[in-house]
């Protein structure tokens, strides 16, 4: 599927693009000026990013932050979202449920979901859609060791996000962290949220550890809460008096990526 | 009118017994001549006459010879009826191409029926009215007719001809409302079926003939390059033909026919109509590609046909001269190439359903069906959001510890894992749809209480408990329906 020789031609472009230190010009922020000046002004939207659950049962938040961040993508950008998963995801952990997508703020008539048979498909169908023009993000879900999504695959695709000027969030549920060209790489779980009258859960609140960025500084970690009423996200200050994190926040070794200035052949 | 035994040169007529005498009610062509006419008495037509034959007139074997003649018109077209005393009517509606013309069909019909010693006049009209009119009193515009060509009583000519009408035409002329008023509506409509501006006839409903391309082979083909480029000739016959008609197909197949009688069959579908040869080529080199088990061409196929199976209107469309000038591109053809690879049901989009039951509320419908929700965000400025990102179909049972029975949870076990609650907002009571059951409201099922639960670690629930404690169950259980972000 993802042969070598079509893919040379694209190395090049790529190397070029990440050597030169020529910057792709849009940029995602997070909503805090310390971490968006980490990632040198947030992420960037021309790119791939990685999500991996830091905890067993953070796959609902893992999901939603990706799909947040697809959708602040689309609003810059104007295009069609994507998801894809794979069939057995449903099985495990529901399926994504329309009024509880529009409540995030998220217009359900730009986002289509793909349920696919398996990982093969849902990487197909997920790099069909990246190489698509009309499409801003795609968001991919894909849980467990997956031998396709390797060093390639993830060329592939931020090589498309260049080219095609798309997004590609990768959801990494149940999976420890491979080798891969993507541009950052985070942890994500749940967070307290801040609590409302009456003891009320409050927004959706997430804690971020960049495990890895392309070209820059690791070890950034974030709390975040999503706001709907202004489509983005606003730093979580609210966590650290509730109470203390009791997870470790040194950032997790990259599996062996490697750097990505020193690229092996693929 | 029919053969008769007298000698040729002589003339001879037919009679009948009306009111008590004998009067002629049909003449030979050389008695017509003589200046006897029919329903006179035979006895005045001898004083002119004297030689004239007789026969008696047998109405009833004038009707069968009638009905023989009828049956072989049906050589001519399916539809025909006698019309007596004397005519046959044949509707030619969609066979007079099969003779060469209207004017050939009646060539035909005249040449055959005076080689069997007939006499005839012959008149094609668009009304069974008109062509009679123009069969018994000959010319070829009915507007031009007398008056006699009416089939109406001798009292309403009368007054016509008093008026000083003389034609059809000047009949026509006339404000068909006053005429009705002097003499009835059926004066009206029988002279407008007699200048065709009423049509009897019937419009038969035929269904739209499907638009097919087909292509046969001398030789069987077999490689898979000559099969797509002969697929393409035959879609680009078939834009062509829904180009004329101004359409777009929605869904094609093509039957690959092998050499050894075997059929493969591809269709595709698209969420728009379209007639792009090169887009369907796209899908259709998806389809062969996802196939099971791949085309086994064998010895060859020898033909090949192209169907639109479902073809809508669609209008020309203008190509914009400055390409990507207007916004983001259309994602409708990535979804039709997923579609074909991964069948429309695996390509879904989030559709809103009329009702206040969760799972109902929101469903996943397929994309192609165009079923799009609506997008307005409920709730309120600086509100949660109230509802799961993720719903799980079926709930799952929980544990759920509770200070009181009708109160919210403390602590709740799932998948083995005891989460203890930290925040919690509900109940929200969500009634059953009891019109939806089949005792109605004497069963109306259960009411479910939901609470937005969040545990010590930040993770969100939507939970549920099923059934009213104590009024509607005196163990009501428990379930996780939601998950939020």
């Amino acid at each position: 599927m993802f042969s070598d020789s079509s893919f040379v031609p694209g190395r090049e472009k790529l190397l070029a693009a990440g050597l030169s230190g020529a910057e792709p010009a849009a940029r995602l922020g997070l909503g805090s000026s310390c971490a968006d000046q980490w990632l040198e002004g947030g992420l960037a939207a021309q790119g791939v990013h990685e999500f991996y659950q830091a905890g067993e049962k953070d796959g609902p938040s893992l999901s939603g932050f990706a799909l947040l961040l697809a959708a602040m993508r689309q609003r810059q950008h104007g295009g069609a979202l994507i998801w894809a998963r794979e069939v057995k995801a449903a099985r495990l952990g529901g399926y994504p449920y329309g009024p509880g997508i529009a409540e995030l703020g998220i217009d359900t008539r730009l986002l289509t979901l793909l349920t696919l048979p398996d990982a093969k498909a849902v990487l197909k169908a997920a790099f069909d859609a990246a190489r698509d023009a009309a499409v801003s993000a795609v968001v991919m879900e894909l849980t467990g060791r997956q031998p396709l999504l390797d060093l390639t695959a993830t060329r592939r695709f931020a090589l498309a996000a260049l080219e095609m000027d798309t997004m590609t969030l990768l959801v990494r549920g149940k999976a420890k962290p491979t080798p891969s060209a993507a541009h950052t790489r985070w942890h994500v779980a749940a967070a307290p949220s801040r609590a409302l009258e009456a003891h009320a859960p409050g927004a959706p609140a997430f804690v971020l550890d960049l495990l890895r960025q392309r070209g820059g500084r690791d070890g950034l970690r974030l709390i975040l809460e999503w706001d709907r009423d202004t489509a983005a996200f606003r730093i979580g200050d609210h966590v650290a008096r509730a109470t203390p994190l009791s997870r470790p926040s040194s950032a997790m070794a990259a599996g062996g990526a490697g750097d990505a200035r020193r690229p092996r052949a693929a | 009118m029919r053969g008769g035994l007298a000698r040729p040169e002589q003339p001879f007529a037919l009679v009948e017994k009306q009111r008590g005498a004998l009067r002629l009610a049909a003449l030979s062509p050389l008695a017509a001549q003589t200046g006897i006419a029919p329903g006179m008495a035979l006895a005045d037509a001898r004083g002119l006459v004297p030689d004239l034959a007789t026969l008696a007139h047998d109405p009833e074997a004038d009707a069968v010879l009638l009905g023989q003649m009828a049956r072989h018109c049906i050589a001519y077209t399916p539809s025909v009826m006698p019309d007596p005393p004397c005519g046959i009517m044949l509707d030619i509606t969609g066979c007079a191409h099969l003779f060469g013309g209207e004017a050939a069909m009646r060539d035909a019909i005249a040449q055959d029926f005076r080689q069997r010693g007939y006499t005839m006049w012959l008149a094609v009209a668009h009304t069974p009215d008109a062509a009679r009119a123009l069969a018994r009193h000959g010319g070829a515009d009915v507007h031009a007719l007398p008056l006699d060509a009416l089939d109406v009583d001798e009292t309403v000519r009368l007054a016509l001809r008093r008026a000083g009408i003389r034609t059809i035409g000047e009949l026509a002329a006339l404000p068909p409302a006053t005429l009705a008023a002097r003499f009835g509506a059926p004066l009206v409509r029988l002279l407008a079926r007699l200048t065709g501006s009423e049509d009897p006839h019937i419009v038969p409903h035929l269904p739209p003939e499907d638009i097919r391309a087909e292509l046969r082979f001398a030789e069987p083909i077999g490689r898979h390059a000559d099969v797509l480029d002969a697929i393409e000739w035959l879609a680009t016959q078939a834009a062509g033909a829904l180009a004329e008609s101004g359409k777009g197909g929605r869904a094609f197949a093509v039957q690959l026919c092998r050499s050894d009688g075997h059929v493969a069959r591809l269709s595709i579908e698209t969420g728009t109509p379209t007639r792009d040869p090169a887009l369907l080529m796209r899908l259709f080199a998806e389809r062969i590609d996802s196939l099971a088990d791949p085309l086994d061409p064998g010895f060859g196929y020898d033909s090949l046909v192209f169907e639109v199976s479902h073809a809508e209107t669609l209008e020309q469309q203008q190509r914009s001269l400055a390409p990507d000038a207007a916004g983001p591109a259309d994602i409708g053809p990535l979804l039709d190439r997923l579609a074909v690879r991964y069948g429309p049901a695996a390509i879904q989009s989030f559709a809103t359903g009329n009702s206040h039951v969760p799972e109902r509320a929101g469903y996943l419908a397929r994309a192609q069906d165009g079923e799009r929700g609506s997008t307005s965000i409920p709730g309120e400025t600086g509100e949660p959001p109230l509802r799961p990102l993720f719903l799980l179909d079926p709930p799952q049972p929980v544990e759920v510890l509770a200070t009181i029975p009708d109160g919210p949870p403390r602590r709740f076990r799932w998948r083995g894992e005891q989460h203890l609650v930290r925040l919690y907002e509900g109940p929200e009571r969500i009634a059953p749809e009891w019109w939806r059951r089949r005792q109605g409201y004497a069963s109306p099922g259960f009411s479910r209480d939901y609470y937005r639960i969040e545990d010590e670690d930040g993770r969100r629930f939507w939970l549920c408990r099923h059934g009213l404690h104590g009024r509607e169950t005196s163990e009501p259980r428990w379930y996780v329906h939601g998950l939020f972000a």
